[in-house]
C-alpha cells in the first residue's frame, strides 16, 4: 500500500497562506493570554489546594459548595470532575486560602464541611488511614488475637482498605459490605468506633506559593534550555540559520499550543509542561528530515535554485512526515481517548502539538530558510544555496541522482 | 545463511534474553509468583499509579544558626569576662534577617586587638569588622555559614530517614530538592493519610533536662510578681500543662534554669511503657556520659526540683529524691500513641532546625488502580493500532517492524528493570510515545528503501542505501528529542521525571531495533530470496 507517491506539490508557492493560518492560530493564542484567559496556570505552578472528591452517590457541586461556605471556606470553587458517571468532584481553594504556616488546614476544612452529619465520636472509614483502622482494632481486640495480634490485625486492616479501594473505587456506602470479606465480630468493632460518610478523598494537592514560583521558575528554564539545547545541536550539526529555522519553528509550535491551552482556559500543569518539551523535541524531528534531505539535495543539485531544492525535499519526504505524524497521532489519540482524566491535558497538548509540529515542519522551517537567503540575495550577497556542512557525513558511495 | 548474519541473530537472541531477565527477574525467583508481581518488583510504581503521600518540606536553616551565633555570643561573653574586656551591650539585632550577627557596643579603643584576638582563637568561624563608636560586628565566615546551613539540612535528612524507617514505610525517598533552597523531598509508598507521619517528622523532639526553680504560675505576671519583677539572670520562664489532678487542663508557667543537665544527645535509647500509676510514659536510658552528668546533677540536687523539657515545654517536674545514674521517665497525659511516637522520635534524634511543609500532594490507592487500568489501556490500543497499520501499510516489511517495535518495548522495560526505574501515569504515556515516535525510525528507512527500488535498485541495493540514508537522519532525530527528555530529567520530580526516564531509555533502544535489528531482519529475507526476486515492503 502506498498513500503518498511522487507528490509534486509546490508549498513554498503557498507560503502567504501558511502564514496567514500561522498568524490566526498564534496572535488568537496571543490575544487570549494577553487580555482574555491569560496564561491559566494549574495549581503546580499557581499554589492553592485542590481535592478531589469521589461520591457515593450523583454529587450536587451547588450543595456542596454551600457546605463548605457554611464551613467558612467562602472561596472554594467546586466542579464536577471527570465523567458524571464516576461521581467526582474537584473542590479547589486559592492561594489566599493555602497557608504556608500549617498547609493542610484548607484540606482538613473540606473533609470536615463535607462529614458535617458526622456521628459524634465516630470516625469516618471512607477516609481513615489504615494506620487509624489498625490502632483501633488493636485497641478493641474483637478476635482475642493475643499473641500474634500485629500481624493478624495488619491482614485485616489491609483486606478492608484493599476491598474499600479496589473493589468500591475508595468509597463504602456501608460498613455492612465488609461482612464478605472479614469476620463478623470485626466488623461490629468497626461499627462501634467508625460511620461511613458518603464520599472518599481520592487525591490531594497542596502547593504553598513558595514552591509555586519555583516550578515557574524552573519550568520556564526547561523549556528555555531545551530551545538552546537543539540551537546549538543544529547549529552544530548544520548551519547556524538552520538552528534558527528550527527554533523559530519550535516557538511557533510551543506558542499556539499554550495559545490553545489559553483559549480553552484548561490549566497548563506540570505534565502539560512536559508534554511541551517533548514537542519541542518532536517538532525538531520533523524539521531535522526534511533539513537532512535538503542538505543531501542540496550537494546532488548544485544548480537548482533553493526553493526548487527546498520543495523537492518536502515532497521527498512527504510519505514519511505524513506518515510519523499520523502514527504517532495515532497513540497520543489513545491516550487522550483511553488515558483517563489525569492525563487529559497532556495528551491534549501532545495531540495539538502533533498537529502543529507536523504542519510547522513543511509550512514553517523550510520557508524560513529560502527567506533567509532571498534576503541575502537582495543585500548584494553571494546567492549560492546555503552550504550545508558534509565534514560528518558518512553515507555510500556518491552516485547520480535519477530524477 | 552468512557468517555476520549469524553472529547478528546471535546477538539479538543474547539481547532479548537479557532484557526479558531484566523484566521478570533471574528465573530462580520465578517459581510461585505471578508474571505481573515479577514485574512490579522490578520496575517500582510511581506514587500516582501506587498511592502515597509527596512532601516537600523546607529545613529553617536560620534556626541552626541562631543556635550556633547563641552559643558563640555566650563563649564570648564569658571568654570578655575572664580577660577583662569591658563592653556595654552584645546583642544579636536582627535573628531572623541576619541570624549569624552579634554585635559588641562600646569597647574601649585600646581593648580592639584583645577582642580581635579572642574572636580569632576562640570563634575561628567568625569574622570582627568595626562599626561606628566602637562597636564591634562579629558575622560568620561565607563558607562556614554555607556549611553550617548544609549541615542543618544533611542531619536533617538523616533524622527523617531514622523516623520514617521506624514507621515501616516501604520504599521511601528521601532526599535534598532543588538547589540550595534546603528543601528536602520525601516520598511515601502506601501512605494515604499523611497527618501522623509530618506530624512526627516535624517534631523537633529537643529533649532537655533542668532544674526548676520555681512554679507552677497561673501567668507570667504572677511569676514576676513572686520574684519582684526580675527574673534571675540564669532562668527562664517555661510554659508547660499544670501537673496534678488529671481533670486540670489549664496552661502554667514554671521558672526553669538556662542550662540543662541531660539533654537529648545523651539518651542511649528510648521506650514506651506506663509510669508508677499505670498510665503511658516514656522511659529513657542514657549513655554513660549522660548518666555521669545526671548523676553529678541529681546528687547535687537532692531535694530541688526537675523539669522535663520537651520542645521548649515543660513536661513534667518532680522532686529529686535521690541521686539518679541513667534512666527516668516522661510522663505527661500522653496516649499509648503519643508515647510511642515520642520515644520513637527521641531515639532518632533531634532535628537541628525546624521545618516547613512547602508542598503536599497525597494520591489515594483507589485512583492510582484507576491510573493504572486507563494507561494501560490506551497503551494497548495506541501500540495496537500502530502494529494493525505498520502490517497493512507494508505488508512483509511490516512484520519486521512490528518485531523490531516489540524489542523495542522488552529492552525499555528491561532497562527499567535494571536501573529500578520508576514507572509513573506519564510514564506509561511516555511508553506510548516510544512507540509512535520509535516507528519513525522504521518510516523513514521504509520509505527510503521504497524510493531506492522505485530509482530502480535491486532489493539489495536499496535496503542497503535506505539504511545508510536514513541512519544519519536517525541519529539526528534521536539526539534532539533525548536532549529534551534528559531537561526534564534534570528539572522535573516524581511523574514528569518517570516521563523522561521512558523516552529517554525507549529511544536509545529505538537506536538499537530500529537500525541493527530491522537490518538484521532484511538481510535475513534477503539472503533466502532469488536474484531478482522481489522485496515486500
Amino acid at each position: 500500500m502506498e498513500l503518498f507517491r511522487n507528490t509534486n506539490i509546490d508549498f513554498l508557492g503557498k507560503k502567504w497562506y501558511f502564514l496567514a493560518f500561522s498568524l490566526v492560530f498564534s496572535l488568537a493564542g496571543l490575544f487570549s493570554m494577553v487580555f482574555w484567559h491569560g496564561i491559566p496556570l494549574g495549581v503546580d505552578f499557581r499554589g492553592g489546594t485542590l481535592v478531589y472528591v469521589k461520591y457515593a452517590h450523583r454529587p450536587d457541586p451547588a450543595g456542596i459548595h454551600a457546605e463548605l461556605v457554611r464551613a467558612g471556606l467562602k472561596n472554594a470553587r467546586v466542579q464536577a470532575y471527570d465523567k458524571p458517571e464516576y461521581n467526582e468532584v474537584l473542590i479547589a481553594l486559592d492561594i489566599q486560602e493555602t497557608s504556608e504556616q500549617s498547609l493542610d488546614k484548607g484540606k482538613i476544612q473540606i473533609i470536615q464541611a463535607l462529614q458535617s452529619n458526622a456521628p459524634a465520636g465516630k470516625q469516618d472509614l471512607n477516609n481513615a488511614s489504615s494506620l487509624t483502622i489498625m490502632d483501633h482494632l488493636l485497641k478493641n481486640d474483637p478476635l482475642q488475637a493475643g499473641a500474634d495480634a500485629n500481624q493478624r490485625y495488619g491482614v485485616i486492616t489491609q483486606a478492608i482498605v484493599g476491598y474499600r479501594d479496589k473493589q468500591k473505587g475508595g468509597v463504602l456506602s456501608s460498613l455492612d459490605e465488609l461482612k464478605g470479606t472479614v469476620d463478623a465480630a470485626v466488623v461490629g468493632s468497626l461499627q462501634e468506633g467508625f460511620f461511613v460518610s458518603d464520599f472518599g478523598v481520592r487525591n490531594v494537592e497542596i502547593v504553598g506559593p513558595q514552591v509555586g514560583k519555583q516550578l515557574q521558575k524552573q519550568a520556564f528554564l526547561a523549556t528555555a534550555y531545551s530551545l538552546a539545547g537543539m540551537l546549538i545541536y543544529l547549529g552544530f550539526r548544520f548551519e547556524w540559520i538552520y538552528g534558527v529555522a528550527a527554533v523559530l519553528t519550535v516557538f511557533h509550535d510551543t506558542l499556539i499550543t499554550v495559545g490553545a491551552f489559553s483559549l480553552l482556559n484548561w490549566e497548563i500543569s506540570l505534565t502539560v509542561i512536559a508534554a511541551i518539551l517533548t514537542l519541542i523535541g518532536y517538532s525538531n524531528n520533523d524539521t531535522i528530515v526534511v533539513f537532512d534531505r535538503i542538505r543531501e539535495n542540496i550537494k546532488l543539485l548544485r544548480r537548482e535554485p533553493l526553493a526548487d531544492i527546498v520543495n523537492k525535499s518536502i515532497n521527498q519526504t512527504l510519505s514519511r512526515t505524513i506518515l510519523t505524524a499520523g502514527l504517532t497521532f495515532l497513540t497520543v489519540l489513545a491516550l487522550f481517548l483511553f488515558g483517563g482524566e489525569v492525563l487529559r491535558g497532556f495528551s491534549f497538548a501532545l495531540v495539538i502539538g502533533i498537529l502543529i509540529g507536523t504542519y510547522s515542519s513543511i509550512a514553517i522551517a523550510a520557508p524560513i530558510l529560502v527567506a533567509y537567503q532571498d534576503w541575502r540575495q537582495d543585500r548584494g550577497k553571494r546567492p549560492v544555496a546555503i552550504p550545508a556542512r558534509t565534514a560528518t557525513r558518512q553515507d555510500g558511495p556518491k552516485e547520480k541522482v535519477k530524477a | 545463511m552468512n557468517k555476520t548474519l549469524l553472529w547478528k541473530l546471535v546477538i539479538i537472541l543474547a539481547i532479548l534474553v537479557v532484557f526479558t531477565l531484566g523484566i521478570f527477574g533471574p528465573p530462580w525467583n520465578w517459581s510461585g509468583h505471578s508474571a505481573l508481581a515479577l514485574v512490579t518488583d522490578r520496575i517500582h510504581l510511581g506514587l500516582d499509579l501506587k498511592g502515597g503521600t509527596h512532601l516537600i518540606l523546607q529545613v529553617q536553616v536560620n534556626d541552626a544558626v541562631n543556635v550556633d551565633s547563641d552559643n558563640s555570643m555566650a563563649r564570648l561573653k564569658e571568654d570578655m569576662r575572664t580577660h577583662k574586656i569591658n563592653y556595654v551591650e552584645i546583642s544579636k539585632p536582627d535573628p531572623v534577617g541576619h541570624p549569624d550577627m552579634i554585635v559588641i557596643k562600646g569597647v574601649a579603643p585600646e581593648q580592639r586587638s584583645d577582642l580581635q584576638t579572642i574572636v580569632a582563637d576562640r570563634l575561628p568561624e567568625y569574622n570582627v569588622t568595626s562599626g561606628a563608636e566602637n562597636s564591634y560586628i562579629i558575622t560568620m565566615k561565607t563558607q562556614s555559614l554555607a556549611d553550617l546551613k548544609n549541615r542543618a539540612v544533611a542531619q536533617a535528612i538523616e533524622t527523617i530517614r531514622n523516623r520514617i524507617d521506624s514507621l515501616g514505610v516501604n520504599e521511601p525517598v528521601i532526599q535534598e530538592h532543588g538547589l540550595g533552597a534546603y528543601q528536602i523531598l520525601v516520598q511515601l509508598p502506601g501512605v494515604d493519610d499523611p497527618a501522623r507521619v509530618k506530624e512526627i517528622m516535624q517534631s523537633t523532639a529537643m529533649l532537655e533536662i533542668k532544674q526548676s526553680l520555681g512554679g507552677p504560675y497561673s501567668s507570667q505576671q504572677q511569676a514576676l510578681q513572686e520574684h519582684n519583677g526580675v527574673l534571675p539572670p540564669d532562668a527562664v520562664l517555661m510554659q508547660g500543662r499544670s501537673i496534678g489532678r488529671s481533670d486540670d487542663t489549664g496552661e502554667v508557667w514554671y521558672l526553669i534554669s538556662r542550662a540543662s543537665a541531660v539533654t537529648g544527645s545523651d539518651l542511649r535509647t528510648a521506650e514506651s511503657s506506663r509510669d508508677e500509676n499505670g498510665q503511658p510514659a516514656v522511659r529513657f536510658v542514657l549513655t554513660g556520659e549522660g548518666g555521669r552528668k545526671f548523676y553529678a546533677f541529681t546528687s547535687a540536687h537532692v531535694g530541688d526540683n526537675l523539669a522535663v523539657v520537651l520542645d521548649n515545654r515543660v513536661q513534667e517536674v518532680a522532686v529529686i529524691r535521690d541521686a539518679i545514674r541513667d534512666n527516668g521517665v516522661i510522663n505527661g497525659r500522653f496516649t499509648e500513641q503519643q508515647t510511642r511516637d515520642l520515644s520513637m522520635v527521641l531515639r532518632s534524634g533531634a532535628l537541628p532546625a525546624s521545618i516547613k511543609y512547602l508542598e503536599e500532594r497525597t494520591v489515594g490507592p483507589s485512583l492510582g488502580a484507576d491510573s493504572i487500568r486507563s494507561g494501560v489501556q490506551a497503551a494497548v490500543v495506541g501500540m495496537a493500532a500502530v502494529l494493525v497499520f505498520m502490517l497493512i501499510y507494508y505488508r512483509g516489511a511490516g512484520i519486521n517492524a512490528d518485531i523490531a517495535l516489540i524489542l523495542n518495548l522488552i529492552i525499555l522495560l528491561g532497562f527499567m528493570g535494571y536501573f529500578g526505574a520508576v514507572l509513573t501515569l506519564p510514564g506509561i504515556a511516555g511508553v506510548i510515545l516510544t512507540v509512535g515516535m520509535g516507528v519513525d525510525s522504521n518510516v523513514l528507512i521504509f520509505e527510503r528503501i521504497r524510493e531506492e527500488l522505485r530509482n530502480g535498485k535491486t532489493p539489495p541495493s536499496a535496503v542497503e542505501q535506505g539504511f545508510s540514508h536514513a541512519w544519519i537522519t536517525i541519529v539526528d532525530t534521536h539526539v534532539t528529542t533525548i536532549v529534551s527528555a534528559a531537561i526534564l530529567f534534570i528539572f522535573g520530580t516524581g511523574p514528569v521525571r518517570g516521563f523522561a526516564t521512558t523516552l529517554v531509555f525507549g529511544l536509545a533502544a529505538n537506536l538499537f531495533t530500529a537500525v541493527f535489528v530491522s537490518r538484521a531482519i532484511f538481510d535475513w529475507i534477503l539472503s533466502r530470496k532469488q536474484r531478482g526476486e522481489a522485496l515486500s515492503i
